[in-house]
């Protein structure tokens, strides 16, 4: 027998994972645009390991796996986890910590809406751990043809010297250090000058920032379409261009632009798709803003003294930690005991 | 003049389905065979009977009587016989009985002798008093008696009064009609609510899809010619005739959980309890019927008059149920209660027959886990985090449920409308309620018992220590006896660690009583949770005005009313 309500508002958990995963289409089209096709190889790994890997555990749960499957979250994992890793990370390195997203991060706590942990963040975080190297490796806009990354995802040795690919963040951190060392042959030279070189663009690395662009873009739709509310992504981006912001007006010549930070990395995939995943997010108006903030600021520390080409991953995890606390925190009022 | 007007948080748009029974007027309802009228139709104690089988009955007869002043008496609706005072199914979910007046309707429809009152000139208790022999209640579906609520407060004048013509629910059209056709006489019931309650303005919310009935109303009240009164349209959306949302539209005021809406210088009625106010003053007539929306899966849906106690299928009938009804739904689609057989009667809460088919009101898609999306948080108009107090409800952590505050929620089922994962947020609410009162109850129960118990022990102690003492006395005394120069010392000792429990009357023993009941009270009051800290009456009406329209869930057997009549009548 059922109660009241004897109506409902057409949504579903697929709707809304469905709507996220169009969301993340303009992004992954710049991405292939200026990258080339290994990124949407990347996208059918993560996919195809995330759908079987949730299938079996699913099957040995004895849930019922055609409409767990359905819900589309485990795409949804798979599309961030082949968005944050690198486009020519073999095949094996993409299918592993899908695997271990689905697997161990999702499925171990219980399934869809237990996960303490981003499991996107937590696999990107576990490889990186474990593989640097090959997480650490990433090809300028238009420096290798699809060719060349077939083969680097499917191929079996890989010249890891060839490569020598790094994220402009990286890039940019690597060669402020340089700047700095009297010894080094960049020593002296400012920032703006250490971004003059092809990796760079207007404001942020050559060919990603049109890829952020995208993210930006499908997540102000997310946001138009409710499934996202504005706290996350403006706490986080305020929080973001405070703290660049702050160093670089102290020292110019020694950090990049606020600019630079919101327009590189995973900032603005973090923002709308990354940090909003409401299972391990903040739940309430004034929790998200914290949390999106400290993960901000949590972020640009990571990316500016820290040793890994982005801070998003690491921050996220570390702010998931802080959710119970700060949903606790931050109740609101309820009707009749507001104090205005 | 345009107001300014407050806003709630939450609510949700839900199809409002209200167009189509508001195509033809009113329509009478022709006698049925049988009246089943239930003797408890209010919150609050349940009336005496006052007829017995074989009484000739006529139409507004009172035969129930307002048991105390929580209560409401209830009417004959026709003229005819009173064929059996039993228990009979109740319009509720549970399929319970409780003690109903059956009438086989003689067909005259006769009235016996009506009072009518002067409300300028009675004093208000006496008012009250007839109010409450009248049957008024709240019509809104919360059925609270009105007389209780008609009392100005410690002021001895309100600021304002509200009347609710929100008529939020989809499908429920019968305030709209009452006040498109009778607003005249509805605004002299709200003059005569007006002058009891001494209220300063009077605020009549209706909701802006009603542009008909608030033309209605503004007409009246311009024809009335009576100042500080005013139609107000307010945005459409549920739940903003649930009274403290529309308290809190209106005025800008929040009535918090439990407490009195008076004390914060407002009351709220319904525009159909003021309607019957007016019946009942001016004309004399108990509330023996009220207007009903027929509406779902019928042909013609409409609004009609229907008399208390007239099985609900006989209603429907006339509307034309369509093939495929597999239920009826007594009030609206996101608070109605589902009803246990379809000749269930119409009573005072009967607002609206909504005729359910599965083709109208599927079942739910398969219930998905929470993502914690806050989609209910956002659409809650109590402010509350429904998904928290889900989480803890499921693990029947019942304290972190009202930590949360549970009992703030009003079950007006926003939450489980707007649920991506298809939760039944509400009856996860529900059930959790009557479970923190079932417990509440046993609690109450056993503490009653253990006070017992404690006393028991604590009198078996003092007589064996009395025997103690009187056999140490009699041994130093034959000590005593004994040796010349033995002390008392000994006996002293013998009885010096019960020293203060020396029976040395019946006054010792008497404040010995009172010390180990004390003692019990203070260890009662102690383990008390917290919640019934809050149980003022006000709180308990509340409760009871929600039980009112509970239903019990087949998933949750344990999900019952807990001051539901007893099944064998009183
Ligand atoms: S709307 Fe449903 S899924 Fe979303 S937080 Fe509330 S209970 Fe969870
Ligand atoms: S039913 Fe209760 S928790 Fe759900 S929206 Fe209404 S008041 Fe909030």
């Amino acid at each position: 027998m059922i109660n009241s309500p004897f109506v409902r508002k057409p949504a579903s958990v697929q709707s809304v994972m469905l709507q996220v995963l169009l969301a993340l289409v303009p992004g992954i089209a710049a991405y292939a645009w200026f990258f080339g096709p290994g990124i949407l190889v990347q996208i059918a790994l993560a996919t195809a390991a995330a759908l079987a890997g949730e299938a079996a555990v699913l099957a040995i749960r004895g849930k019922p796996v055609a409409l767990f499957l359905g819900d589309l979250s485990a795409i949804v994992t798979a599309w961030l986890i082949a968005l944050t890793f690198p486009p020519i990370a073999p095949w094996w390195l993409t299918v592993t910590g899908t695997l271990l997203a689905i697997v161990i991060v999702k499925q171990l706590y219980g399934g869809l809406g237990q996960n303490p942990f981003n499991p996107a963040m937590a696999a990107f975080c576990l490889m990186i751990v474990a593989y640097p190297a090959l997480m650490s490796q990433w090809p300028a806009a238009g420096q290798l043809d699809a060719g060349t990354q077939l083969e680097l995802i499917f191929g079996g040795a890989r010249q890891i010297d060839a490569i020598t690919g790094a994220t402009p963040l990286d890039a940019l951190r690597t060669a402020l250090r340089g700047a700095a060392d009297p010894a080094s042959t960049l020593h002296g030279l400012r920032a703006a000058q250490l971004m003059d070189g092809p990796a760079f663009g207007l404001i942020g690395g050559h060919g990603g920032e049109w890829v952020a662009l995208g993210y930006l873009l499908g997540g102000l739709w997310l946001l138009q379409r409710r499934i996202i509310t504005w706290h996350i992504p403006l706490a986080f981006c305020a929080a973001l261009f405070a703290a660049a912001g702050l160093l670089w007006a102290l020292k110019p010549e020694g950090f990049a632009s606020p600019l630079f930070h919101l327009a590189s990395g995973g900032a603005m995939l973090g923002a709308f798709f990354i940090l909003t995943d409401p299972v391990s997010g903040a739940t309430t108006a004034r929790g998200k803003l914290l949390f999106a903030a400290g993960a901000a600021v949590l972020t640009y520390v990571i990316r500016v003294f820290g040793a890994y080409p982005d801070g998003i991953a690491f921050a996220t995890l570390l702010m998931n930690i802080c959710v119970p606390l700060i949903d606790m925190k931050t109740q609101a009022p309820v009707f009749g005991h507001k104090k205005d | 003049m345009l107001r300014k007007l407050f806003n709630f948080h939450g609510g949700v748009k839900p199809a409002t389905h209200k167009e189509e029974s508001t195509l033809s007027p009113i329509a009478p309802v022709p006698l049925p065979d049988r009246l089943v009228i239930p003797l408890h139709q209010s919150v609050g104690g349940h009336p005496r009977p006052l007829v017995q089988p074989g009484d000739r009955v006529f139409k507004g007869q009172r035969i129930g009587a307002a048991d105390g002043s929580l209560s409401s008496a209830v009417h004959a609706s026709t003229s005819g016989l009173v064929r059996d005072v039993v228990p009979a199914v109740m319009p509720h979910t549970s399929g319970l009985t409780t003690l109903s007046v059956i009438i086989e309707p003689d067909g005259d429809d006769r009235w016996g002798e009506l009072e009518r009152v002067n409300f300028r000139s009675t004093p208000p208790d006496e008012l009250r008093d007839f109010l409450r022999d009248a049957g008024i209640v709240g019509l809104g579906g919360a059925v609270f008696p009105s007389h209780l609520k008609l009392k100005p407060g410690k002021e001895g004048a309100l600021q304002t009064l509200v009347i609710n013509g929100a008529e939020c629910e989809p499908f429920i059209t019968c305030d709209d009609m009452l006040m498109r056709e009778r607003a005249g006489d509805m605004l002299k019931g709200i003059i005569a609510m007006r002058h009891m309650l001494q209220a300063r303005e009077v605020l009549i919310g209706i909701e802006d899809n009603k542009p008909q009935a608030i033309a209605a109303v503004q007409a009246a009240i311009a024809a009335s010619g009576e100042t500080g009164i005013e139609a107000v349209a307010i945005p459409t959306r549920y739940p903003a005739g649930g009274a403290k949302q529309l308290i809190r539209v209106l005025t800008g005021i929040e009535v918090p959980h439990g407490r009195r809406s008076t004390d914060f210088g407002v009351q709220c009625f319904n525009v159909g309890t003021a309607y019957s106010i007016f019946e009942a003053l001016e004309r004399g007539r108990p509330l023996i019927s009220r207007i009903v929306t027929v509406a779902g899966n019928v042909d013609a849906p409409r609004n009609y008059e229907v008399l208390i106690g007239t099985p609900m299928d006989h209603v429907v009938r006339l509307a034309g149920a369509r093939a495929g009804t597999d239920r009826y739904i007594m009030g609206g689609p996101m608070m109605g209660a589902r009803m246990p057989a379809f000749d269930v009667p119409v009573v005072k809460a009967t607002n609206c027959i909504l005729v359910g088919s599965p083709a109208l009101f599927p079942p739910p898609p398969p219930e998905m886990p929470c993502i914690r999306c806050g989609e209910c948080a956002k659409a809650c108009p109590a402010d509350l985090a429904p998904f928290e107090m889900y989480w803890h409800s499921r693990a029947k952590n019942f304290g972190k449920a009202q930590e949360y505050h549970l009992f703030d929620c009003i079950e007006c089922g926003c939450c489980s409308f707007v649920c991506p994962s298809h939760i039944p947020l509400v009856d996860y609410f529900r059930f959790s309620k009557s479970e923190i009162w079932a417990r509440e109850r046993e609690k109450e129960a056993a503490d009653t018992a253990r006070d017992r118990f404690e006393f028991k022990n604590f009198r078996q102690e003092r007589e064996k220590q009395e025997k103690a003492e009187k056999l140490a006395a009699k041994a130093a005394a034959t000590r005593e006896k004994v040796g010349a120069d033995g002390s008392a010392a000994g006996a002293a000792a013998a009885s010096s660690g019960t020293a203060p429990a020396k029976p040395s009357g019946d006054d010792a023993k008497r404040a010995l009583i009172e010390a180990a009941m004390e003692k019990a009270r203070q260890q009662k009051a102690q383990v008390q949770p917290k919640n019934t800290d809050a149980a003022t009456p006000a709180v308990q009406a509340e409760i009871a005005a929600i039980e009112a329209r509970r239903q019990v869930s087949a998933t949750h057997p344990t999900d019952a009313p807990p001051d539901r009549p007893p099944s064998s009548g009183a």
